[in-house]
């Protein structure tokens, strides 16, 4: 078989041809990382629960501070290693999120402060911004149409 | 210089690569090539405020290089070829704009190196005595324009290639002692359709075999006649794909191929995946170690063909496929 | 003020926490190895799913189960979002839709620029050295 004769052909060879990710050992590190970075969380969450702040603002505290956490991370040049090591286990909780800001801003600080910084940090992040609220909006104004009909979702 | 057969260029008085110079960064410092070039370097930035600025001064430092080993003066320098992978070659421009040369920028993506070693022979055979080609790459600024930012925490496939940080020069003239450059093919434009842009290789492995081919078509030889047949940038998947696909096509090059993404980076220590890519890695492993073992006669008949993937961040965005292209070179004692 | 540390490691509060995080981001980790998304593309599917999710009520019972195993995960991230729209809509109607949502995750957004600003100030990316 020829496998240059067509693109499908090529694409099908090629892929057969190249290494897959170590899907089971990449999703092992993914669990224990992420989970662990969940369990932090909870625990911060416990401690603010327990000084008497209410659910929505333990929320926040943790949220703040595990970004604060991660952008220390990614200033120490650390994160990196650790995404590398745990590919979604740091990615998909907020930590990932404060990285997306932070590397760009660190990276693009030479073309200067306003456009470089200003101008680029949210060229990985961006989307997830547009995205969420943007649902965030729909879901709102979903909510408000059944609502007057007396259909309540929530 | 003749035409022979579709696309090759015979040199009837072949020019001969002069004297070659090369500089790499950290981590080709670390690898199995380390100890052939002129110079290794500890830190990306090399005293520079920006990888932009470190590659500019990594290129002008490797041509003062290689025209202090030649003993040819600038003057006698008549023009010059240089091309990176960076935005209008930004760093090949400003590294040498304190050259006072006449300049060619050229842009062929990884196969910038013999592509400008190609056109600096054909201006050997007719008006020049003393060309210089240099090309760079830096890891760093290649990932910022291409892929992600430094420092963020993601995961790269095993099919991806790391750029190589460093730059390569060498100057060509017209009445040398040799290695001659005695064949030029250069390459068509290939797009077997790949997308990925962390499979490379993939994507220009397809080229590779069609310049090959017709190298060999337009020439008249066959892999038995070279000792060694080099590609640029192809990797550890690459490379084994080229083999494969030559093979249906008739032509056995296993025992003699290899790929300077290969040679420059030890896969398992250095965990650099598929193989090194950039238009340094040609241009490295050519100037500093295939360039030896040509000059201590290991090699005699070297057949070079570097290979480039013609896309940008833009394309890949808007979901366009690699083109791939390679160029060859014959260079023989 | 006092804190019980018994409440703040309530072991089984904690497991669950994890497990939930864990399973959620290898969705996160296939979906990267198995479809060759960017890591942008990622974050963008998870917090969609997780702003519709919430509008549909069903991820607070994730919440309810995991705690901090599904509001750290930026699936979190987009509950939180919806969440707040809806109760924006509940105080003040049509505008609260546009206000709620930010509102809520304010104090995430403007961590991550503040201490991005602030990380960009004081260093500098390195090349990685694996």
């Amino acid at each position: 078989m020829n496998p240059i004769e067509t693109k499908k052909a090529y694409q099908e060879y090629v892929d057969k041809k190249s290494p897959n990710s170590p899907i089971l050992k990449n999703c092992f590190n993914a669990f224990w990382v992420g989970g662990l970075i969940c369990t932090i969380g909870q625990i911060i969450m416990n401690i603010c629960k327990e000084r008497g702040f209410d659910q929505t603002l333990s929320g926040t505290i943790v949220s703040i501070i595990l970004i604060g956490i991660s952008a220390f991370l990614t200033g120490l040049n650390l994160f990196n290693k650790i995404g590398k090591f745990a590919g979604a286990g740091s990615l998909i909780p907020i930590t990932g999120f404060a990285n997306s800001i932070v590397s760009p801003a660190m990276e693009y600080k030479s073309e200067g402060y306003v456009m470089g910084v200003g101008g680029k940090m949210f060229t990985v992040a961006g989307p997830v911004l547009v995205f969420g609220i943007s649902a965030s909006i729909i879901v709102g104004i979903v909510y408000l149409i059944f609502n007057t009909q007396n259909m309540t979702l929530v | 210089m003749e035409k022979v057969g579709k696309q090759t260029i015979k040199f009837n008085n072949p020019p001969s690569i002069l004297e070659c110079a090369s500089i790499v960064g950290p981590k080709e410092s670390q690898g199995p090539l380390a100890k052939y070039f002129d110079q290794t370097l500890d830190d990306e930035f090399w005293g520079e405020k920006t990888w932009e600025k470190a590659e500019s001064k990594i290129i002008k430092e490797t041509v003062n290089t290689v025209i202090s080993k030649s003993g040819v003066p600038s003057e006698q320098i008549d023009c010059c070829f240089a091309g990176d992978l960076l935005n209008q070659c930004i760093s090949s421009s400003f590294g040498l704009r304190e050259l006072n040369v006449p300049f060619f920028g050229v842009f062929g993506a990884c196969s910038t190196f013999v592509e400008s070693m190609s056109l600096s022979a054909i201006c050997c055979e007719t008006f020049a005595e003393n060309v210089l080609c240099a090309t760079s790459s830096h890891f760093c600024s290649a990932e910022k324009q291409f892929r992600f930012p430094l420092e963020l925490g993601n995961q790269r496939p095993p099919s991806a290639q790391w750029t190589v940080t460093g730059s390569g020069a060498a100057i060509i003239t017209k009445s040398g002692t040799g290695p001659y450059i005695t064949h030029i093919t250069p390459g068509k434009i290939v797009d077997m359709g790949i997308k990925d842009a962390n499979n490379m290789g993939a994507a220009m492995a397809p080229a590779f075999v069609d310049t090959i081919i017709s190298h060999f078509l337009d020439t008249g030889r066959n892999p038995s006649y070279y000792d060694a047949i080099i590609s640029g940038d192809l990797g550890h998947i690459g490379k084994e794909i080229a083999i494969d696909i030559a093979k249906t096509q008739g032509y056995n090059i296993k025992s003699i191929y290899n790929d300077c993404g290969v040679l420059i980076f030890d896969k398992n220590a250095q965990d650099t995946h598929s193989g090194g890519s950039g238009c340094a890695c040609c241009g490295t492993v050519f100037s500093g170690y295939l360039f030896k073992q040509l000059k201590e006669k290991k090699i005699k008949k070297l057949l070079l063909i570097a290979t480039g993937a013609l896309m940008n961040s833009t394309s890949s965005q808007q979901g366009e496929s690699i083109p791939g292209i390679a160029h060859a070179i014959s260079i023989e004692l | 003020m006092d804190i019980n540390w018994a409440n703040v490691f309530d072991w089984m509060s904690l497991l669950k926490c994890f497990v939930v995080g864990g399973i959620i981001c290898i969705i996160g980790q296939i979906l990267i190895d198995k479809t060759k998304l960017t890591p942008a593309r990622i974050l963008v599917i998870f917090v969609t799913t997780g702003a519709i999710l919430g509008g549909l009520g069903i991820y607070k019972y994730l919440v309810e189960f995991a705690g901090a195993g599904a509001t750290v995960p930026l699936t979190g991230f987009g509950y939180n979002l919806a969440k707040g729209a809806i109760e924006g809509v509940k105080e003040t109607g049509l505008i609260g839709a546009f206000t709620g949502g930010v509102k809520a995750a304010a104090g995430g957004i403007a961590a991550a620029v503040f201490f991005g600003y602030i990380a960009s100030l004081i260093s500098k990316p390195k090349m990685k050295k694996q």
